[in-house]
């Protein structure tokens, strides 16, 4: 009889537990084993920003909600891989956030693994998000076999920063402004480094190379994409490098890191932001994400350290281009969302580039031409002097394995820093990067 | 992980040779053996013996994390390419090396703290938990300290190079100063468990064997050396092959630290198979990879579990 009455005290127990797990429908542990979306906010939002590039983008989420009257619950991610480790699986298992952020370089898979929903499907037409309203260079890249899949949300390029005073000096200048003089070429280009280091001293020019396999992987595409087309096509399953052009490329980086010392051949990225920052260098090649690093910075005298930012102008072919990323927003394929948190994702990305002047303070480019073409953008220096850039861009080989903070970035940036470092000459390295590419191209694609 | 589930210690010192003729229970007593397990067996079926099966099937088909279902059919050329592949190659290497790293210290230094510490008259307690307690701090909460540590220029231990004079390897951008401080961190965060097994063991000893020995004049490091740690041997024996498949299990320190860097040369075979599986999506070839390393794993256990026994049987014999 005792052990009855605790069967019966069990049963009841467990139906009381049952019971309380079913009425707490709206609890994360209740959408999670019936497959729905824990409904927090109006909006649930994944992105990948740290830093002040996670600063600015708080203020713009914050704006949004106070304008639209919504929440947002923003949720911020390890940068790179587990980022999009994440949101790949999270919408392979059907419980993605409503809205996440991309590098336009990432969204080929996840596009064609039909993680993503069409943008249009959502409704960003009728909110007035169109084509004609975004650099094309960026569009073009949100779209995968013609159909859109993300919102481009800025274009960030490789770019030439340069140092005032020291350009002023080597006499690199227009008379009467900051501005550059045209450089023109090969040759224009080495002559400015060595007029640079003349006035400089130590260096004519620096770049992150030790352990920065991205920023040499960035370099090598600016050279690269002057004189020659994709190095793969075919969705990654074809290498298409051209074997003269990289040569030529590879000769010409070692060039400035060899014999004439024109830049620092090991430079770590904290090398490369003293050099740069203390005033001892004059031209700095990196991204435009790295501004607000430099902005305020003083020099050992006192003086405030004087910097401008450009574009590359044509080096090595007779057309400027820039390597560039874009971060683009997407809404992931969710079967379980209901029209109206749809129609909040939309406002909410509508909300995001209409402030993304805000997202301009980090040196990034709006894509979205209403803000790119408006006066508060336009007076933001040096943003304004780069816009070029986000036409003339040149992104990551379209493939599945290619894109910001891939392991294929880590391994042919590897190859290019044993070409900056000198420990490959520029004919075995065209080997060892073809190597390294057929390994990638070979490997059985995860999706066709 | 490093460590494995909880080990009976008894196991660790010679079981008697049975002496009872095994005798088999009635019926009714068996059913409710099975009713007792069956909670065991219901979960070890669903989490272990499943996933190993499911893992074996799509490891010949082309099966990706970002799509449902298995794919295309591919034969075995995920294996083909497994085995052809340097970068698997290598991080079996990286995990070869780490374990090679890692076990002798692990040995012999839980034992001969463990010695030590049996030799204490009073306050045993304070010292079998001041080994054992970073035991149990969760992974990510040593490396996000010992990251601290290491910091180049600011960190503790980077700093402490200093005092004595000696210039600190680059801790999270060398590869050799890399191995160095996730064998340091590890040995620190799992010391506790080996020291734990032959405390155990050390208290197994029968008292009256030290007795004899003392009053036929032996000295305590005679003891130590002919007593102590030859009766020990079992416990070595069962710690050397939980250290050894421990090590090869490496992954939460290398990743939450290093993320298998600088420049991949620390990546254990676990971070490679959970890069191509999830970080690539290659589920199928993923699989292939790992079973690829299970077979080897069981090669290990078997090729340990033939030596132990061929020197039972000579024991015996």
């Amino acid at each position: 009889m005792n052990s009855m009455s605790r069967r019966s005290f069990l049963a009841a127990s467990g139906g009381l537990a049952a019971a309380g797990m079913l009425s707490g429908c709206g609890t994360p542990v209740a959408t999670n084993l019936t497959g729905g979306q824990p409904a927090t906010a109006d909006v649930i939002f994944w992105h990948l920003f740290g830093g002040g590039d996670g600063e600015n983008l708080t203020k713009m989420v914050q704006d949004v909600e106070a304008a639209d009257r919504m929440s947002v619950e923003a949720t911020l991610l390890s940068w790179g891989n587990p980022y999009y480790t994440k949101l790949a699986l999270s919408a392979s298992s059907r419980r993605p956030p409503d809205v996440g952020i991309t590098h336009l370089s990432r969204l080929p898979l996840l596009a064609r693994a039909g993680l993503l929903s069409p943008v249009a499907e959502e409704g960003t037409e009728a909110a007035g998000i169109t084509q004609d309203k975004f650099t094309p260079a960026a569009w073009k890249r949100a779209t995968v076999n013609g159909t859109a899949y993300a919102v481009p949300l800025d274009t960030h390029p490789f770019v030439l920063f340069y140092n005032v005073d020291l350009a002023r000096k080597a006499g690199l200048l227009k008379p009467g402004g900051d501005d550059l003089k045209p450089i023109e070429g090969r040759e224009g280009f080495l002559a400015a480094l060595r007029a640079m280091k003349q006035a400089g001293g130590r260096y004519g020019a620096v770049m992150s190379i030790t352990a920065d396999p991205s920023t040499t992987w960035r370099w090598f595409m600016t050279l690269y994409s002057g004189l020659a087309g994709p190095i793969l096509t075919d969705q990654g399953t074809r290498v298409a490098i051209d074997a003269g052009a990289a040569e030529e490329t590879f000769a010409f980086m070692q060039s400035l890191t060899g014999a004439e010392r024109l830049m620092p051949g090991n430079a770590t990225s904290t090398t490369t932001s003293t050099l740069f920052g203390q005033g001892n260098v004059g031209f700095l090649f990196e991204g435009e994400w790295q501004i607000p690093t430099y902005r305020g910075v003083t020099l050992p005298n006192g003086e405030p350290l004087n910097f401008n930012v450009v574009p590359f102008p044509a080096i090595l072919g007779d057309k400027a281009v820039a390597y560039a990323d874009s971060h683009a927003l997407v809404i992931p394929r969710s079967p379980g969302r209901s029209a109206e948190r749809t129609a909040n994702s939309v406002r909410f990305i509508k909300g995001l580039l209409d402030n993304s002047s805000t997202w301009a303070a980090g040196g990034h480019i709006p894509a979205w031409l209403p803000v790119q073409e408006s006066e508060e953008f336009r007076k933001q220096e040096p943003q304004s002097n780069y816009v070029q850039a986000a036409f003339d861009a040149v992104y990551d080989p379209e493939s599945w394995y290619t894109g910001a903070g891939s392991d294929f970035q880590t391994r042919v940036g590897a190859v290019i820093t044993n070409v900056l470092t000198g420990a490959t000459n520029p004919r075995d390295a065209v080997g060892a990067m073809t190597a390294t590419l057929q390994r990638f191209a070979t490997a059985r694609p995860p999706v066709q | 992980m490093t460590t494995t589930a909880g080990v009976n210690t008894a196991s660790a010192t010679p079981l008697p040779t049975a002496t009872t003729e095994s005798v088999r229970p009635p019926a009714g007593e068996n059913r409710a053996g099975w009713f007792f397990v069956a909670p065991f067996l219901a979960l070890y079926v669903l989490f272990l013996i499943g996933p190993v099966l499911i893992g074996l099937v799509i490891s010949f088909f082309n099966t990706t994390t970002v799509r449902a279902g298995l794919g295309d059919w591919v034969g075995i050329s995920n294996y083909t390419s497994v085995l052809r592949n340097s970068d698997f190659w290598a991080s079996i290497w990286h995990s070869v090396l780490f374990t090679l790293l890692t076990t002798p210290l692990l040995i012999a230094l839980p034992l001969l703290f463990a010695i030590l510490a049996s030799r204490l008259t009073r306050n045993r307690w304070f010292f079998r938990l001041a080994f054992f307690a970073p035991y149990v701090v969760p992974s990510s909460a040593v490396c996000l300290i010992f990251a601290f540590m290491y910091t180049p220029e600011t960190g503790l231990i980077t700093n402490a190079f200093g005092w004595v004079g000696l210039p600190a390897p680059n801790f999270l951008g060398s590869e050799w100063g890399a191995w160095f401080a996730v064998v340091l961190l590890t040995l620190w965060w799992t010391f506790g468990f080996n020291f734990i097994l032959y405390t155990a063991a050390i208290q197994d000893i029968s008292e009256e064997v030290y007795e004899a020995a003392s009053i036929d004049g032996a000295s305590p490091w005679q003891q130590i050396r002919s007593i102590t740690v030859p009766l020990l041997a079992p416990t070595t024996g069962l710690i050397l092959l939980l250290q050894v498949l421990a090590s090869l299990k490496v992954f939460d320190q290398i990743y939450i630290l290093l993320a298998g860097g600088p420049d991949q040369k620390t990546r254990p075979a676990l971070q490679y198979i959970f890069d191509t599986g999830f970080t690539s999506y290659r589920g199928g070839y993923a699989a292939a990879a790992t079973m690829v390393y299970f077979l080897l794993l069981v090669a290990i256990s078997a090729g340990w579990y033939l030596v132990r026994r061929r020197q039972q049987n000579s024991v015996i014999g």
